[in-house]
């Protein structure tokens, strides 16, 4: 793949570029839509593209340099939003039927954070539906494909923006992760993600799926790209009360002191139990992870072994909780007041209404979910289920911050596979949950994670996570950045070129 | 046709056992987890925004003032006030709830174990209060193309939102037994304690009326010396005197269904305000499971202890107390002061006393006059469309002798009627004591003239027999004299 086109710079270098004149925003949103055009048919990673839009923002952001405004760090550089963040006059479905049509009439604050900042919307990207899957391949829209190998899945839930991101089509994106849909997805797809400390992004706009797990976060291709977008949508909100009012971690200084390449005096951990038990990452994921470790310590970086005895419950207690917030967050789609309605003939009464719409709009691993949920919180299930899965979870959250005592961040695959081809793991629900083994513990603890390529097997690429103590955002872009210090290109630069 | 027992026989042979729900809108400016306006009557769905009306991605934000209003309201209410508790969801399908949950409070209220005491009949009931807790309003959902307004043959729902989200404090009471019969007293005495005291702290405007309480009447019956029976929920009652109705109805329903051997369904019930009676509703057998858990979108609440006791420190006089200084200062027994309790005018004649006129007077009208007027068309006495000041000014022109008693109550008809103040309603009318002397000599000339025998009477020193002659000459001057003035003129004539 070259190397010389406007797309296949860094966001830093677009961003300044069109600061200092060597570019304007204009002609990188218009190669950018271009590169959808020429690509997406394949890769289908968008849902909706905003040329127009995107456009009139570049314009405006080129007539304010030309005023000589001074602008944000990533103004007039596009990107792609996850069609789970709410965009005013611009579709967002969630990828589900159910809200086929809806245009929001409010953004999400984070949008509105990103026009604040000057950065055109490209579109909305395609992903699991609700945000449940691991593959994309429950969107009701469609799946999306890999661009390392478009026979096999680019993860999910936010498959459609680790590829769009991965193929070029944007150099940004905005992701979700519950339980790992930013960070799988950026392993399987050679991209960055990050998620960040929970309460530190705004859900406000964000559609919930699992309200005590959602995190909205950047999807990039290098670490310092995804800080400087992490630090535009971040820092307190108060139309959202989880959120948290605390100063930002400074995290684009931290990814430029890791991409020194020092990491003389870091305490990395390696938890214990990940590597226990038949579900444990296969050979080629750890080969490439352990090297990434090694390449850790020759940057001065101390590794620790710290046991976390409760993340064997880590999965199980995902699969309580956020199905319970979930069968309550979606009970809103009735078709009474937005999106599909189903079987309203004048004749059939508003309950039988109601469940003909919910019956019609969800796929079937939403309505999966919201079946796990509504009878993990039911009379009689509800302390066993839900009750218990909020005990463990506090436990896990012990285990971890024990850890945080003894390291400065803690090391691990993002996934345990590489990206499974279609088909694969739609089978079996266990199977497909099991992509999500390692990103769970930092949902569930609330601390970031965030997934760094760090090598390749069976062709495919692997992802190495960090993750941070509560607000520790800034450890975990220090320690990503010093990793890829130690490449010299790019893994994101050596996937396979497509759309030719 | 329900078979009915009168109260008397049902009193005779079953114990009552009382409970109350109440839930009231508080009058906050904003909802309770958004900043739409709260204001009565706009038009619909215009006080509407993402969070109140559920679209995706919205989420709520707690209103600090409704927090504080229901936390003064446990505390009117002797409640211990929670350092630690948090809204949870209670999850039900009802296409006037946005979300299809209601936040409100499940395991953990805001407030807890007060009571209140009430005053029926000289004597003291203290009614506990299991729970103050704080939730969300619903939508208004409106029928119609049916007959009745109802769902059933209804073409079309139509759903007002301008109501959802508006906080709404719950307030339920403990089992209350052992009122005999007494319990619709004692439950109305509660209802109307209840309202006394939130409204007394600024908080909501109480108007049952208008929905701002709404009370649900918990009602069951057993033998003296038997377990407590099974209970019904009556909702739907929309006054104090309902709340009353509405338990003499059930215990009436209940003991002729438990005297024929049946067994009493736990159900939610319907008043019927036109009737009286209560109708079936929805059965809690095939409740719903509200599969309530902790709300992951809001906070957990902290009142800290410093809040809470500035937040007690400036309750104000308690109904109760305010009502002893008021009967003492207005000279009331506590029988007279009960009646005015219960005809809900202590306010009433609070401010019309405050507009110049005397206790007594104040007490007279409202409680005689007024009363009949409201009882005879079922409205509340506040509903009348007389204000305190108009009532002043009428014991006034009574005081001056311009208005005698009877001319007085027809210029209530006209204040009633609409037709302005008592003072021009007077002059409209055309209702004035004749105070010209030539024109009342002359009536009182002729009417001891008509009446030799009575007349005589009078010389004979029987004073009393007076009042035969006064009602002659009221009776020619079609009522329009000052009785007190027509019987001294007949005294002055004939002693």
């Amino acid at each position: 793949m070259t190397g010389h086109r406007a797309i296949d710079q860094t966001a830093v270098h677009m961003a300044e570029a069109i600061r200092t004149g060597r570019a304007t925003s204009y002609e990188i949103t218009e190669a950018h839509l271009d590169r959808i055009d020429a690509v997406d048919g394949e890769i289908k990673a968008f849902l909706h593209v905003d040329r127009e839009g995107a456009l009139a923002t570049a314009a405006e952001v080129d007539a304010a340099i030309a005023r000589g405004e001074e602008l944000g760090p990533l103004a007039g550089v596009p990107i792609a939003i996850k069609d789970v963040v709410v965009t005013k006059g611009m579709p967002t479905t969630a990828a589900s039927k159910i809200l086929e049509g809806w245009i929001p009439p409010y953004d999400a604050t984070i949008v509105e954070r990103i026009k604040t900042a000057r950065m055109p919307i490209l579109g909305k990207t395609n992903m699991d539906e609700f945000a449940m899957g691991s593959s994309t391949e429950y969107s009701a829209f469609g799946k999306t494909l890999n661009p390392w190998d478009t026979g096999r899945i680019p993860g999910g839930s936010g498959g459609g923006s680790a590829a769009a991101v991965a193929a070029k089509m944007a150099p940004l994106a905005i992701g979700t992760d519950t339980g790992g849909s930013i960070r799988q997805p950026g392993a399987v797809t050679g991209t960055f993600g990050g998620k960040p400390t929970y309460g530190s992004n705004s859900r406000y706009g964000l559609i919930a799926f699992s309200s005590s797990l959602d995190t909205p976060g950047p999807v990039s291709r290098n670490a310092l790209d995804a800080a400087l977008l992490h630090e535009v949508i971040s820092g307190h909100d108060p139309r959202d009360s989880t959120s948290i009012d605390a100063p930002v971690p400074q995290v684009a200084t931290a990814a430029r002191h890791g991409a020194s390449g020092d990491l003389s005096g870091v305490r990395l951990g390696v938890v214990k139990e990940f590597a226990e038990g038949a579900d444990a990452a296969e050979s080629g994921v750890v080969d490439a992870y352990q090297s990434g470790v090694d390449r850790l310590v020759k940057l001065g970086a101390e590794i620790v072994e710290v046991s976390c005895p409760s993340f064997k419950y880590a999965l199980p207690t995902y699969y309580l909780i956020a199905p319970s917030e979930a069968s309550s967050n979606l009970a809103r789609y009735d078709g009474v007041r937005y999106g599909l309605r189903s079987g309203d003939d004048g004749q059939r009464g508003l309950e039988e209404v109601m469940s003909l719409t919910r019956e019609a709009g969800f796929g079937p691993e939403v309505k999966r979910r919201i079946i796990l949920g509504t009878y993990a919180l039911s009379a009689g299930y509800v302390d066993a289920f839900y009750g218990q899965a909020q005990k463990v979870r506090t436990l896990i959250k012990r285990d971890f911050e024990a850890a945080f005592d003894q390291v400065d961040a803690l090391v691990s695959p993002t996934t345990p596979f590489i990206a499974f081809k279609f088909g694969e793991r739609t089978g079996d629900p266990y199977q497909m949950y099991l992509a999500d083994l390692y990103t769970i513990p930092s949902n569930l603890y609330g601390g970031p994670g965030v997934s760094v390529p760090v090598g390749l097997s069976e062709g495919m690429p692997v992802g190495l996570q960090v993750m941070g103590p509560v607000l520790g955002d800034d450890i975990a872009y220090r320690v990503a950045a010093a990793l890829e210090s130690t490449q010299e290109t790019p893994l994101a630069d050596t996937a396979p070129e497509i759309g030719k | 046709m329900t078979k009915l027992n009168t109260y008397e026989a049902a009193m005779a042979a079953y114990e009552p056992v009382l409970g109350l729900e109440t839930h009231i809108e508080l009058d906050t400016n904003t909802k309770m987890f958004c900043g739409c306006s709260t204001e009565f009557g706009a038009e619909p769905n215009t006080q509407v925004c993402p969070v109140c009306l559920a679209l995706p991605g919205a989420l709520p934000v707690a209103n600090r003032a409704a927090i504080e209003a229901t936390i003064k309201i446990g505390l009117a209410l002797n409640c211990r006030i929670a350092e630690w508790t948090r809204f949870a969801r209670k999850n039900y399908f009802y296409p006037d709830m946005p979300k299809n949950f209601q936040t409100s409070q499940y395991e953990e209220p805001l407030c807890e174990d007060g009571y209140v005491d009430v005053a029926v009949d000289g004597r003291t009931y203290r009614v506990e209060i299991e729970r103050v807790h704080l939730e969300e309003d619903t939508g208004k959902t409106l029928h119609v193309g049916g007959a009745t307004g109802r769902i059933h043959g209804a073409t079309e729902s139509l759903v007002d939102y301008n109501r959802a989200g508006i906080p709404l404090v719950e307030i339920v009471t403990k089992p209350v037994a052992g009122t005999a019969e007494l319990a619709p007293e004692v439950a109305r005495a509660y209802a109307t304690e209840l309202r006394d005291i939130v409204r007394s702290l600024g908080v909501s405007d109480v108007r049952m009326e208008q929905g701002s309480m709404r009370c649900d009447v918990n009602l069951s019956l057993n033998k003296p010396g038997d377990a407590w029976g099974t209970r019904t929920e009556t909702k739907n009652v929309n006054s104090l005197r309902s709340v009353e109705r509405a338990v003499r109805y059930e215990v009436r329903r209940q003991s002729a269904l438990l005297d024929g051997g049946e067994k009493i369904v736990q159900e939610t019930r319907h008043f019927q305000e036109a009737s009286g009676e209560t109708s079936p509703g929805r059965s809690k057998e095939e409740a719903t499971d509200y599969r309530y858990f902790p709300e992951p979108d809001l906070a957990v609440m902290e009142p800290s202890r410093e809040w809470v006791e500035e937040l007690r420190a400036s309750l104000p006089e308690p109904p109760r107390k305010r009502r002893e200084r008021l009967q003492a200062e207005w000279g009331l027994a506590d029988k007279e002061m009960q009646s005015v309790v219960n005809a809900d005018a202590v306010e009433l004649i609070e401010s019309t006393i405050a507009a110049g006129t005397s206790a007594s007077g104040a007490v007279k009208w409202w409680l005689g006059e007024l009363s009949r007027r409201a009882n005879e068309t079922g409205a509340e006495l506040g509903a009348l469309a007389v204000t305190p000041a108009q009532v002043a000014e009428l014991q006034g022109m009574v005081e001056d002798g311009k208005l005698n008693d009877k001319l007085a109550r027809q210029v209530i008809d006209g204040v009633l009627a609409g037709e302005g103040g008592p003072a021009e309603v007077a002059a409209a009318r055309g209702l004035e004591v004749v105070s010209d002397t030539g024109a009342l000599e002359a009536a009182v000339e002729e009417a001891i003239a008509a009446n030799p025998d009575v007349a005589e009477k009078i010389r004979g020193g029987k004073h009393a027999a007076a009042g035969a002659l006064i009602g002659a000459v009221m009776k020619t001057t079609k009522g329009q004299a000052d009785a007190k003035t027509v019987r001294e003129l007949i005294l002055n004539k004939l002693t």
